[in-house]
């Protein structure tokens, strides 16, 4: 093992590489650009052996994951914002293909507004494409999950493409600790990739046929019930890593200090990190407030969360807005707790934009909360409004 | 012949899995014998696989499943295929 001081892009991409993809199909976009500038290092230095390609837009980048992962071999690539938009289409092909294809996308705003910042509707706005996505909270997750994202994705049970999502620069852009296993531990976790289906010369099948109504529903119900059985697996990918590793960031959800909380906070990528700081200052001045970190969106951890409500009132806070509803982690939560629990829950819409959420304002938002002094739903600090 | 047990749309080959896309076609190619020079560009280029090269690089039109698309028509060097309308406007 090895200490990596370096960006969560740089981490992202030492992942990447040390997992053996075969191809990498890159197209640069803020913030994601230094990530695939890693890789191509690596191509440099002879560490990654792959094909790296060059490609004209995310659409193709995604188009090449596809072609590549359905002729039978393990893929990556990573994007941003517009670039994951513009792969909308490819994302559900993906997806509905069974292909393993993991990706990061670096959490940043959609414009316009021209903005690079971090802010979450872009992969929120991507949640029903079948993907199975994660939020990461520092470099050292990303590296971990990049990992397991593979063992994940191509077990048989799954077939599943899925998704890191980590925010623009508070982690893509800054240098953190981690610890780099050797090649062989991680050779040894992540066997060779053995497609479940592929395209092949001397056994023709045609692929994305037409496909009849009743046929088709029951892929979809397939696709269900493979993303209940990831739910099943990352708790134990996540066991098994801490055995293996010796590091843990929490299965479906990371739970921090909720034991005998009255107020639980529930949050997702560099927010679910700050929080604990805001956690430990609460917890001095004695108010028994805990924080469950949202690590999977998808598949969507409602059985957790209906223990956490059954035990507290809930805390969240959304840095995405689902315009003419309210937060997606808002919404969702309320829905795991609907007629089983009668815990209070507050919204708050904070850091659209890539504004600034320090953990001072996490306390003053649970505090406010523990008053009862807010709206159902509350655009946090808002200016000018 | 493998099969996959996965649960998306793979089909596995089989001659006219979609029935008689022949039926489909509205232009027709008709394929004049005495002009063909054997060059077999229609047979390259058909997506469909419908025209028949024989043995001695003569080659045949199936009607069966032929759409109707006129690549063949559209890269024969002597204008040995001409298409024609299915059915005569009224």
């Amino acid at each position: 093992m090895t200490i990596m001081i370096d960006t969560g892009n740089y981490i992202a991409a030492k992942a990447a590489v040390m997992a053996r993809p075969a191809v990498v199909p890159a197209y640069p976009i803020t913030p994601q650009t230094t990530l695939v500038e890693g890789i191509a290092n690596y191509v440099k230095s002879g560490e990654f052996k792959g094909e790296y390609i060059c490609v004209e837009s995310e659409h193709s980048a995604m188009c090449a994951c596809i072609g590549a992962s359905a002729a039978g071999v393990r893929t990556f690539t990573g994007t941003s914002s517009h670039g994951l938009l513009l792969m909308h289409e490819m994302l559900h092909w993906a997806a509905l293909a069974r292909l393993p294809v993991v990706m990061c996308n670096i959490n940043r705003v959609i414009g316009p507004g021209w903005n690079i910042w971090p802010d979450e509707n872009d992969s929120i706005s991507q949640r029903d494409t079948g993907w199975i996505q994660f939020y990461c909270s520092s470099n050292q997750e990303i590296f971990d999950t990049v990992i397991q994202a593979f063992k994940l994705a191509e077990n048989e049970k799954v077939l599943l493409p899925v998704m890191i999502n980590y925010n623009a620069f508070i982690l893509s852009h800054t240098s953190m600790p981690a610890e780099i296993p050797e090649q062989k531990e991680i050779d040894d976790y992540l066997q060779k990739y053995k497609p479940k289906w592929k395209l092949d010369v001397n056994n023709p099948i045609t692929f994305g046929n037409i496909i009849l109504p009743a046929a088709y529903e029951k892929i979809r119900k397939d696709m269900q019930n493979s993303s209940e059985n990831a739910k099943k697996l990352i708790p134990e990918i996540a066991k098994e890593w801490k055995e293996k590793f010796g590091r843990y960031h929490g299965g479906l959800i990371e739970k921090y200090r909720c034991d005998g909380a009255e107020y639980i906070l529930l949050a997702m990528g560099a927010i679910g990190a700050e929080s604990k700081v805001a956690i430990d200052n609460l917890r001095k001045n004695g108010l028994k407030v805990g924080l469950a970190r949202v690590r999977a969106f998808r598949p969507f951890p409602k059985e957790e969360i209906l223990k956490l409500g059954k035990q507290a009132d809930l805390i969240v806070i959304d840095r995405n807005i689902s315009v003419g509803s309210e937060g997606a982690l808002f919404s969702e939560v309320k829905a795991a707790l609907y007629g089983k629990s009668d815990a209070k829950v507050y919204g708050f819409i904070a850091g659209l934009g890539g504004k600034d959420v320090p953990y001072t304002d996490i306390e003053i938002i649970c505090k406010k909360s523990i008053n009862g002094r807010v709206k159902e739903c509350e655009w946090y600090n808002l200016e000018g409004v | 012949m493998k099969k996959y047990n996965v649960a998306t749309t793979i089909s596995y080959p089989k001659k006219g899995a979609m029935g008689k896309t022949g039926s489909w076609r509205i232009f027709k190619p008709i394929l004049d014998k005495a002009k063909c020079v054997k060059c077999l560009r229609c047979w390259i280029y058909c997506p469909e696989g419908t025209v028949i090269r024989n043995k001695d690089d003569t080659v045949d039109i199936d009607y069966d499943y032929c759409k109707g698309c006129g690549i063949c028509a559209n890269v024969c060097k002597v204008k040995a295929i001409t298409m024609e309308r299915e059915a005569k406007k009224k």
